[in-house]
């Protein structure tokens, strides 16, 4: 067990930010620490770093120490499950009651909701985690660096001179500088993987309808799905559990039971059928890059994988589907931010359109007034069949592509994303530069598909993302591969130089 | 759709255009659904709470909030679909219309577009005794919109938004409409029916019917359709006349003048009878409609269907069929008894615990009830005598306990809440009198105090026998059974 080669340590200086979830459960269990103590030991780190990093919108220390104290009971009892005590950090797009829940936007500075999101209640008030802070983000989800978040932007942990990726660009720094030991995130074209390739975690985009999306902010509906972000297959399979399942409340979640994720880690992968798209090794991709990733392909093969190659022929329609259908969705998403309800309202506006123009001119950035006219052009009257029908076509396209890869093989691999992390300000100015980082990813969020991306090695000391993409509900089989491979790496071990 | 020549026999007030001009009017109904909560989510639409109290977070629009289907919605807009024989989609689709409005909390209202669920209906209606068929071209499932109140906040306006999120069913109907009687008779069918299956509670005051009037006018002969103008908001069956008769005659007067008549929405003022623009084309809005995709498709089975179709209740037009079947009662009288679904059931509740004749209890029903509930300007809903109390009372006649002609007394008293009939019969000595021992003593009295009378009678004045008739009655304070009366009477007159 790769997890175990670093043994549990003892007493109070152990680093309880180098342990594994499952570490941290058997040592609450132990009683080697308390659920109190592993809550300060990440507060007391976030005090420490997050200046630097910027990756918490807002630290919830007294919520998380009473949580703590809450689990710390139950543990007392004999009670709670795998992650009851263990803290966690929400991205700053899930609903908490009582607490901001910005989504990195002026919009919502001031908002504070009154309900929990599903999977913040699945996770805190059933599951018995700890919410450490909510994490910063690319405003609206939108962006692929972190930098258009209200709150600016996050740094990357291998590089304060670089970005963590976006649009969860928060939660991936957090967990990578181990101020938590895994965090929520969501994917709309890549938010969880690009920015876990980019900062050398374990990133998970379920299938669409697995994770209730009840409580998430709206970016674009048919694409959003929430995941988490952690060091390891491992610990990922232990969040993602807890979060998945039917909600009544969100009509496109799936009513059909959740696999035993963690049970499916240890599974032999002999015999595994993996396709390599040939459109993911195309041009673009960093040379680098691209050997790291046919390395890890290679030791796949080790691990007894069969590789073979396949046609994604639509792939290459990605980027502009999406930029339709996305832009789309969030044109009337965010429509409901009209500053007469809740959220930023502008002062001194003497008429309807005025108070209109002026508090989401005000309260919404650059890149999620883009892409408001982008979609509310590409709605309009007489473009909607050239654009957005057209796109849903060619959508319908890149999904069949992949029903049909799926007879031959049980999981895709390829490249997260076309380079290591790049630096902070590179391409604000070119947004078509910025959509690229999303190449490799969006398919999988058009097609509805699980994917995940896990560190497969360095270059120029940054980490390099490889993705695996599966069948519908098959999260288990993804999580199970990348565990083996896990076991037989250490990439995943590797911490940022000044956090470890 | 029917040609100008059916029209020829119309004989409306508006006639006097009618020789010229022809009038195409289609109607859009929004129909309030009488579900207990909301179409998307669980907060209830109880009309006239108090403001903002209703309404949760998803009628609210708030971050992160989703819509889930209130299947209760969706079994109406299917019922709705069966009554009027229309076309139910196998799959439908909810789509966003966007415009911004302080009262549309998501800036976009939740609608059916290019899916609907119910398309290709119809409705039979009948003007001046002339059939016709208007098709009803689809009806669709949508969220309402909340409230803004624009007087008593100052120079703000208030926004309520309890209505957001009320199921409504829009049915938009064919431009088969030729006059606004036709309009009217329509409406009022459509009225009847949503009524009939439960699915609205008709109450135009509040909303729950709500109407626009689409009108234009074409010279008689004509096949191209003119163009439009939409009316919004007419809600009552007056002004939904006064509403299309005041725009037929402006759109003529406009197009005899030399004028084009202009494609807009115009807003109908009851307090002047007349329309006036409200907004023009070319400041319509772009809906920007596109599925929802927060919603998925809603797949309706034949077996969803056929279950819903074996639960419909029986519509008006069968209804009359068999009251006059089943009880013999004329085509007058079925058709008053089934204009209103509660109406029928107190009819046949009478009948079936009465045991009396169905044409008696037709007559009671139709003259003295709801004449009295006419007089007291009261509703069936909250009539003082009940079917049961009604029955009551004309078992007593079926019994003879009572005459007829006391019953009717019996029935104001009942009215007036004193109480069940045997109470009133018993506390008035109202009781009727069959004793014929009791009544030929009755009859030897009035005998002997009228001597002169007896003898005109006998000597062959057969019309003194209603002067011996009304003595005895009257000697009986009418208590008497006349029939026993009548019987009696002839023996004792006749035989010395």
């Amino acid at each position: 067990m790769s997890a175990g080669t670093r043994g549990p340590g003892a007493g109070s200086g152990e680093a309880l930010h180098r342990l594994s979830i499952r570490q941290l459960a058997e040592g609450l269990r132990a009683r080697r620490f308390s659920s109190r103590e592993l809550a300060q030991h990440f507060l007391q780190r976030i005090e420490a770093h997050d200046k630097t990093l910027n990756s918490f919108v807002t630290v919830t220390a007294e919520r998380a120490l009473a949580q703590a104290a809450a689990a710390d009971a139950r543990l007392a009892q004999g009670a709670g499950g795998p992650l009851t005590g263990i803290p966690i950090a929400q991205k700053d797009i899930f609903c908490t009651q009582g607490v901001k829940t910005s989504c990195g936007s002026r919009m919502l500075d001031s908002y504070v909701a009154p309900y929990d999101a599903t999977i913040v209640r699945k996770l805190h008030a059933e599951a018995g985690a700890v919410m450490l802070g909510k994490c910063n983000m690319d405003e609206f989800a939108m962006g692929s660096s972190n930098e258009t978040s209200w709150y600016g932007p996050v740094r990357n942990p291998w590089d304060l001179e670089r970005v963590p990726g976006g649009s969860s660009g928060g939660s991936v720094a957090a967990v990578a500088a181990g101020l938590a030991p895994a965090a929520t995130a969501t994917d709309t074209g890549g938010s969880i993987r690009q920015p876990a390739a980019l900062t050398g975690l374990t990133g998970i985009k379920p299938t669409y309808g697995r994770v209730s999306r009840y409580g998430m902010v709206a970016f674009a509906s048919s694409l959003d799905q929430a995941g988490v972000v952690a060091h390891s297959a491992e610990d990922a399979a232990y969040v993602l559990q807890a979060m998945a399942g039917f909600d009544p409340l969100d009509s496109t979640s799936v009513d059909r039971p959740v696999d035993d994720y963690c049970a499916a880690l240890d599974r032999p992968i002999e015999g595994l059928r993996i396709g390599l798209p040939k459109e993911y090794f195309a041009e673009g991709l960093d040379p680098a890059c691209r050997a790291a990733i046919e390395t890890a392909i290679g030791q796949f093969e080790r691990l007894g994988a069969r590789i073979c190659e396949i046609r994604l022929p639509h792939a290459p329609l990605s980027v502009p589907t999406y930029y339709v259908v996305a832009p789309a969705e969030a044109s009337s998403n965010l429509a409901r931010y009209d500053g007469v309800r809740y959220g930023h309202r502008a002062d001194g506006a003497r008429t309807l359109e005025e108070l209109y123009k002026k508090s989401r001119g005000e309260g919404f950035g650059a890149e999620v007034q883009r892409r408001i006219m982008i979609g509310t052009y590409v709605l309009s009257h007489g473009y909607y069949d050239a654009y957005y029908l057209k796109a849903q076509k060619v959508r319908r396209l890149i999904y069949d592509d992949f029903k049909r890869a799926f007879e031959t093989v049980d999981l895709v691999v390829g490249p997260t994303a076309q380079n290591v992390a790049f630096k902070l300000g590179d391409k604000l100015d070119d947004p078509v530069a910025m959509y690229l980082n999303d190449i490799y990813t969006i398919a999988a969020n058009l097609a509805g598909i699980p994917a995940l991306s896990i560190p497969c090695g360095f270059v120029n000391g940054l980490p390099v993302g490889l993705q695996l993409m599966g069948n519908f509900f098959d999260e288990a089989r993804l999580l199970n591969a990348a565990h083996q491979y896990q076991l037989a790496t250490d990439w995943h071990l590797r911490r940022p130089h000044g956090f470890e | 759709m029917v040609s100008s020549e059916a029209k020829t026999g119309l004989k409306t007030p508006d006639a006097e255009w009618a020789e010229k001009w022809e009038a195409v009017i289609g109607l859009e109904v929004h129909v309030q659904l009488l579900t207990r909560s909301k179409i998307f989510s669980g907060a209830p639409t109880a009309y006239g709470a108090a403001p903002n109290t209703q309404a949760s977070a998803i009628d609210l629009g708030l971050p992160g909030v989703l819509p889930v289907l209130n299947g209760e919605a969706l079994r109406m807009a299917v019922m709705f679909g069966l009554a009027i024989d229309a076309h139910i989609a196998p799959r439908c689709v909810f789509a966003r219309k966007h415009y911004f409005y302080p009262d549309l909390p998501k800036g976009y209202q939740i609608s059916q577009y290019e899916l609907p669920i119910v398309s290709q209906g119809h409705l039979d209606i009948e003007v001046e005794g002339q059939a016709r068929r208007i098709g009803i071209t689809r009806a669709h499932l949508e969220e309402d919109a909340g409230k803004s109140l624009h007087e008593g906040f100052g120079d703000q306006s208030g926004i309520d938004l309890n209505r957001a999120g009320t199921p409504l069913l829009e049915i938009v109907s064919e431009p088969d409409l030729r006059s606004p009687a036709e309009a009217v008779a329509y409406l009022k069918k459509l009225h009847q029916l949503v009524v009939y299956l439960g699915i609205c509670d008709g109450n135009m005051q509040e909303g729950s019917f709500r109407c626009d009037a689409n009108v234009s006018v074409r010279r008689k002969g004509e096949h191209k359709f003119g163009t439009r103008t939409e009316t919004k908001n007419v809600n009552s069956f007056r002004f939904v006349e006064k509403a299309i008769a005041y725009e037929i005659e402006r759109q003529i007067e406009v197009l005899e003048s030399g004028g084009a008549v202009v494609q807009e929405t115009r807003l109908f003022d009851p307090d002047r009878g007349e329309t006036r623009a409200m907004r023009s084309k070319e400041e319509a809005m772009d809906y920007r409609y596109f599925p929802d995709p927060d919603l998925l498709p809603v797949v309706c089975t034949q077996e969803y269907i056929e279950g819903i179709r074996r639960q419909l209740p029986e519509l008006p037009e069968a209804k009359k069929a068999r009251f006059m079947d089943h009880y013999g009662l004329p085509a007058y009288d079925a058709g008053v008894l089934t204009a209103e679904r509660a109406l029928a059931d107190y009819y046949e509740a009478v009948v079936e615990s009465s045991g009396a004749d169905p044409k008696l209890c037709a007559n009671w029903v139709i003259t003295d009830l709801l004449g009295g509930l006419n007089k007291l300007g009261c509703e069936l809903a909250a009539s003082p005598v009940s079917a049961g109390a009604l029955a009551g009372l004309l078992k007593r006649i079926v019994d003879k306990t009572v005459s007829g002609k006391l019953a009717k007394e019996v029935f104001e008293a009942m009215l007036a809440g004193e109480g069940s009939a045997d109470q009133i019969i018993a506390a008035r000595g109202l009781v009727q009198i069959t004793d014929e021992a009791a009544i030929v003593a009755a009859i030897e009295a009035v005998m002997a105090k009228n001597p002169s009378q007896l003898a005109e009678y006998r000597a062959g004045k057969d019309k003194l026998f209603g002067f011996f008739v009304g003595q005895v009655m009257k000697a009986t304070q009418g208590k008497a059974n006349p029939e026993a009366v009548n019987k009696l009477l002839k023996e004792k007159l006749a035989s010395p």
